[in-house]
């Protein structure tokens, strides 16, 4: 016993297996270095801060105008960003890297930019709007003219034909001019017009008010203007329509102008002369063109200016960022008595220790602070965080573990064996070479890729497939061992190792399905025999095979998560876990299961033809009847009894001594405390770090006791239901080896079987489609979610806790970009 | 088909209901109102707000806030959950959330009339009125002159039209019969409604006659007070009140009749659910009424929540969402004008 000890004590540290020993630490910054030491630490990113400041509201803290100014200047950049994108100009690929400007600089800086953009904004959308408004009069004059001329002949078919005529010439304005001396339109009949341009989806719903209005009096023109104008608001081209109304009366017209406005539709006039008319719009027109080429120059302007803001625009987004991820946690810092030092405390892994001091004193010696940062370490009375140093390839499986529950502080992290269970279990369901092969690929795509594709901003599935890639590549690698023991490539079995051991009894091969192959060599050397695909006991072979496989894996790895828990209680010193838990855990675990288990290999080994349901079942109805033909071994039956006999006892050993013997022991150290012995107390501690932690609570024997029980049934309960479980890796693998084989030959092979060129490629095209969706998609995710469950609740029920907290250090390199 | 809403409805309205629960629980906390009463600037309420659900409304806005602007967001942000839940539903949900804004849309009528009456700008009107409560030709209700054109021009295109039915008169607008109109045409919308949800049935019914009776026994009260010492008749004020709801139709006898506050509250303890309204009240006043009023109606509100399966749900989340709004722009004005000591007058929590 004390040799195991020794040996245990011996093993390396297994420094992957705990998270990082964190400690509780204390700075006392004085004022004038606390912003600079401040940002050191969140460059080294290995500090957890505490909030002291948890019962003020946000705009009470110390720093808050430093965080509203920082929320001030990201609006701003904010600001440049739509404008730069609005503008169709791409923030520059390389950004010019300059030395940090001070936050002070940056804000003046940004201030004069901003109101410099407003200011041409403002220019260049009065300018708009002028050009805006002589275009719509341009067009409306355009329009109007041909409405007004028709209009005002009324006088005859001649005049018409003529104006009609006219049309088509270039000069039609001059000949029409002719005809208007003539004819005058009369003013004295009443008839008035207005004429305007509004926007084209609003043209009927304004026909229709301004009938209403006029009870029908009047008569509305419309043409749809050529050009498209631009919204002055939204920036988008707008469709719009000249109308001319006619109408008569004093009462219409303002009517008529209430509508107008109502509608946002603008009237412009629209003199009755002709020549006034062509004057007009030659002035319009050159104005128009004057204004064009200043709208030019400023939007060229505007551009240069925001091209040069889109230099710098990342760079200072970042120091913004962090600029406020500073003062944020200032915030969290309390001020000492004298109101001149920075009081923080913060979760820090004791590794870092030495470069947080080395850090600590840069920024005192920068800032040239006349008193050094303190840095002490302080008791803590609550739990640290959990923190575990991971790289790319185990990172994935973390996450896996995290998903379920963040370990407790320095309990056994799964993670460590899930590196490599995990894929396998997920393998033995998965197991095909040839689908192995493609995930793969796959997964060799993504990391040869990696570099790439972690600076990408990537869609929710593909993030999931890439954070996963180094499980892919784990999986696929065990799917094509566990493909190459299952002999299975697309459902195809391979001769690889050498010949098949089995051949038929006949020359013919005719009675291979009814009577059976012989056996006339040594066993095919890895994996199934080919022989047994398609056979008549193909199935009967490979389920007891994948069975019985099922139940040793599972076996073994509750056996691990046992053990891990034996570490578990060993590294907190709490040899009540393992007396009472633990040992009587084992013991029952293996007289059931482990049995089951050595039976199995036993007649793997000797090829006996024994019933191993009716002896394990049997072991509990009557254990001491004769075994009969189902005996493997000598003693078999004594050893059932006292196995059985075994597992009868260690339920109550792990039901009742351990709540008892906590409530003894909770008694004595109250008696302790009351009689001030500090060093019982102290040894208490550390025999129960639990309990320490938590020494204020009541101990309360009936909750204790209730949930011992708990503990107890779902442990023996689970034993059997877990055991049943793992039974999953065969039925999985059973599922997907059936799949397979259904789309092979149902859908292949049939396929195959025509001789026309156009059936083949449909075949193949199902085959490859449901290959690809069905067997390399659906059920990967199944297999994964199976093996998932396996770790989690079989695996992780044995040892795991769970109820930590992560660690969450304040670092730049995590501020994420929370606009994106 | 009653109690049996769960075999169906999750068919067409058990994503919105999903929609709009989720938007319930965005809204501010007691421990949310708690730190913006102790606010000293607006600064510090967009500040505050910037973590809660409206952020994202207002982070852009530049530094000198004004209460407006505050509410202008606040509004566009329900605006937009509004329309995006109106684009997903399909009847009679959409009908139903149609429904929910003729309320605006009669207050936006009203707000243009007596605008254009008193020869206000219609664009400073418009910006006025309630986003909710828009329709294409708003703007042209001030060419009318009176009902019969209000009606005529504009009205018969919107939604309000066959509530008009009542007021179509040749008399010139005056800020009285505006008023009627506006009393009038909401009594018409409410029956309407009322009417509706009684034809969906089921949950939704139950929930939705409770909150509109007792918006509607709200109204009456407010028409009878607001009507005391003015020169409407027994018989005018008896007209304007809904034809359903707790009061109707012997606690509407007796309101057409009051003559003083004090006569309305005799009425009103007659009725054991307003009795408790009432009762905080001292004699004779009747300033906090309305706040005793929309206390009651969030407490009802929050309880169509308790209830799944019916469009109550929605109909309680805009009215909660709007009586939040009311309780920002309360407090950001008490903040601008500092008046932190009056805060508490007029805020109405919602838990």
């Amino acid at each position: 016993m004390e040799r195991i000890e020794k040996f245990i004590d011996n093993l390396p540290s297994m420094d992957l297996m705990r998270s990082e020993k964190m400690t509780l630490v204390q700075l006392i910054i004085p004022v004038e270095s606390a912003h600079r030491a401040i940002s050191y630490l969140g460059e080294l990113g290995l500090l957890q801060f505490r909030d002291l400041n948890s019962e003020k509201s946000p705009f009470q803290r110390t720093f808050v105008n430093q965080v509203k100014r920082c929320g001030e200047m990201s609006r701003k950049l904010r600001f440049f960003k739509d404008q730069i994108s609005k503008a169709g100009l791409l923030s520059s690929v390389h950004p010019v890297v300059e030395p940090d400007l001070e936050l002070e600089e940056l804000e003046i800086q940004l201030a004069e930019h901003e109101h410099e953009l407003i200011e041409m904004n403002a220019n260049s959308e009065k300018l708009r709007q002028t050009y805006n408004e002589l275009l719509e009069f341009k067009l409306v004059l355009q329009k109007a003219c041909g409405f007004l001329l028709p209009s005002s002949n009324l006088a005859g078919a001649e005049e018409r034909e003529l104006s009609e005529n006219v049309f088509s010439n270039d000069d039609y304005v001059e000949t029409s001019s002719l005809l208007e001396q003539e004819m005058r339109p009369s003013d004295q009949s009443g008839l008035r017009f207005m004429s305007g341009i509004i926007c084209k989806s609003k043209a009927l719903r304004f026909e229709r008010m301004l009938f209403r209005a006029t009870r029908g009096n009047m008569l509305v023109n419309q043409a749809p203007a050529d050009e498209e104008i631009m919204d002055p608001l939204t920036g988008e081209m707008v469709e719009k329509t000249v109308f001319v109304v006619h109408f008569s009366g004093e009462q219409a017209r303002t009517k008529i102008l209430k509508i107008c406005e109502a509608f946002g539709a603008k009237c412009y006039p629209v003199p009755d002369d002709i020549s006034k008319q062509r004057q007009i719009t030659r002035e319009v027109s050159s104005h128009l063109s004057d204004l064009e080429t200043t709208l030019d120059t400023g939007i060229r302007h505007r551009n240069k200016a925001l091209t040069s803001i889109g230099y710098h625009l990342t760079q200072w987004m970042s120091m913004v960022r962090r600029e406020k991820a500073v003062y944020d946690t200032l915030n969290m810092l309390n001020f000492d008595v004298t109101k001149k030092c920075l009081v923080g405390e913060g979760w820090c892994p004791i590794f870092a220790k030495a470069q947080m001091q080395e850090a600590l004193q840069r920024a005192t010696f920068d800032s040239n602070s006349q008193v050094g940062i303190i840095f002490h370490v302080m008791d803590a009375v609550e739990s640290p965080p959990t923190y575990f140093r991971t790289n790319h390839f185990t990172n994935a499986y973390q996450e896996i573990v995290d998903a379920y529950g963040v370990a407790r502080y320095q309990e056994a992290n799964p993670a460590v064996y899930t590196v490599i269970t995990f894929p396998f279990l997920f393998a033995v369901m998965f197991g095909d070479w040839g689908h192995g092969i493609c995930l793969l690929l796959g997964a060799l795509v993504l990391i040869a890729r990696e570099s790439r594709l972690s600076t990408q901003k990537l869609g929710s599935f593909m993030e999931m497939l890439f954070g996963g890639r180094y499980v892919l590549l784990l999986m696929s690698l065990f799917s094509i061992y566990c493909g190459l023991i299952y002999n299975e490539f697309f459902s195809v079995p391979f001769h690889i190792f050498g010949g098949s051991a089995y051949k038929c009894r006949d020359a013919t091969c005719s009675d291979a399905q009814t009577a059976g192959l012989i056996k006339f060599r040594d066993p095919y050397p890895f994996g199934v025999d080919p022989k047994w695909r398609g056979s008549r006991s193909e199935l009967p072979f490979l389920n007891s095979l994948k069975m019985k496989m099922s139940i040793l894996l599972g076996v073994t790895q509750m056996n691990l998560g046992i053990i891990l828990s034996y570490f578990n209680a060993r590294f907190f010193r709490s040899s009540l876990d393992i007396r009472y838990q633990f040992v009587p855990q084992m013991i029952f675990l293996n007289s059931l299961f482990g049995y089951l288990s050595l039976l199995i290999i036993i007649k793997w080994c000797t090829g006996s033809q024994a019933d191993l349901y009716h002896v394990m079942i049997y072991m509990f109805l009557s254990p001491t009847n004769d075994l009969g033909d189902n005996e493997l071994f000598w003693g078999q039956r004594a050893l059932q009894i006292v196995l059985l006999l075994l597992a009868l006892v260690a339920v109550p050993w792990m039901l009742f001594p351990k709540p008892f013997i906590l409530k003894k022991l909770h008694s004595e150290r109250f008696q302790g405390r009351t009689y001030g012995l500090l060093g019982t107390s102290e040894f208490d501690l550390d025999l129960e770090p639990d309990s320490a932690r938590q020494h204020h609570e009541e101990f309360n024997f009936s909750e204790v006791f209730v949930h011992q029980m708990i503990h107890s049934i779902e442990f023996v309960l689970g034993a059997v239901s877990n055991t049943a479980s793992y039974l999953r890796l065969w039925a999985l693998s059973l599922a997907h080896s059936e799949l397979s084989t259904v789309f092979y030959e149902k859908v292949l092979l049939l396929a195959w079987g025509y001789d026309s060129f156009i059936i083949r490629l449909i075949g193949l095209a199902v085959f490859a489609f449901a290959t690809a969706f069905i067997l390399l998609m659906m059920e990967t995710l199944s297999a994964f979610l199976h093996a998932l469950r396996l770790h989690w609740v079989e695996f992780q029920n044995k040892f795991y806790h769970g109820d930590g907290y992560k660690f969450k250090p304040f670092s730049f390199a995590l501020i994420t970009d929370e606009d994106d | 088909m009653y109690g049996f809403e769960a075999m169906t409805f999750n068919i067409h309205g058990g994503y919105l209901e999903a929609i709009v629960r989720g938007h319930r629980a965005g809204l501010l906390t007691p421990a949310d109102y708690n730190n913006l009463c102790q606010c000293e600037t607006l600064d510090d309420i967009k500040m505050h707000l910037s973590a809660t659900e409206y952020g994202p409304y207002l982070q852009n806005e530049p530094s000198p806030l004004h209460t407006t602007t505050i509410v202008e967001k606040c509004t566009l942000k329900l605006v937009d959950e509004y329309k995006h839940m109106l684009c997903q539903a399909t009847e009679p949900l959409s009908t139903f959330l149609e429904y929910i804004t003729y309320g605006h849309m009669i207050d936006n009528v009203v707000l243009i009339v007596t605008g254009t009456l008193h020869e206000r700008d219609v664009q400073e009107l418009l910006e006025k009125c309630h986003p909710l409560g828009m329709f294409d030709s708003i703007a042209t209700l001030a060419v009318a002159q009176n009902m019969r054109e209000l009606y005529r021009l504009v009205l018969v295109d919107t939604p309000l039209a066959p509530y008009f039915s009542e007021c179509i008169t040749s008399e010139d607008l005056d800020d009285m019969n505006i008023e009627i109109m506006r009393n009038t045409l909401y009594k018409a919308y409410l029956e309407d409604f009322y009417k509706f949800c009684q034809k969906l049935g089921g949950a939704t019914a139950e929930i939705m006659s409770d909150l509109l009776a007792f918006e509607a026994d709200r109204r009456a009260v407010n028409i009878t007070i607001n009507s005391i010492g003015t020169e409407l008749t027994r018989d005018d004020r008896r007209k304007l009140y809904s034809n359903f709801g707790l009061l109707y139709p012997y606690g509407h006898e007796e309101l057409a009749v009051c003559e003083d506050i004090d006569q309305v509250r005799g009425t009103m303890e007659k009725y054991p659910p307003y009795q408790s309204i009432f009762s905080k009240l001292s004699y004779g006043e009747s300033q906090m009424l309305d706040k005793a009023f929309y206390e009651e109606e969030v407490k009802r509100l929050c309880l169509a929540f308790e209830q799944q399966f019916h469009y109550g749900v929605f109909f309680a989340y805009m009215r909660l969402r709007e009586q939040e709004i009311r309780n920002l722009m309360w407090i950001s004005e008490c903040v601008a004008q500092n008046q932190k000591s009056r805060v508490h007058d007029s805020v109405v929590f919602i838990f």
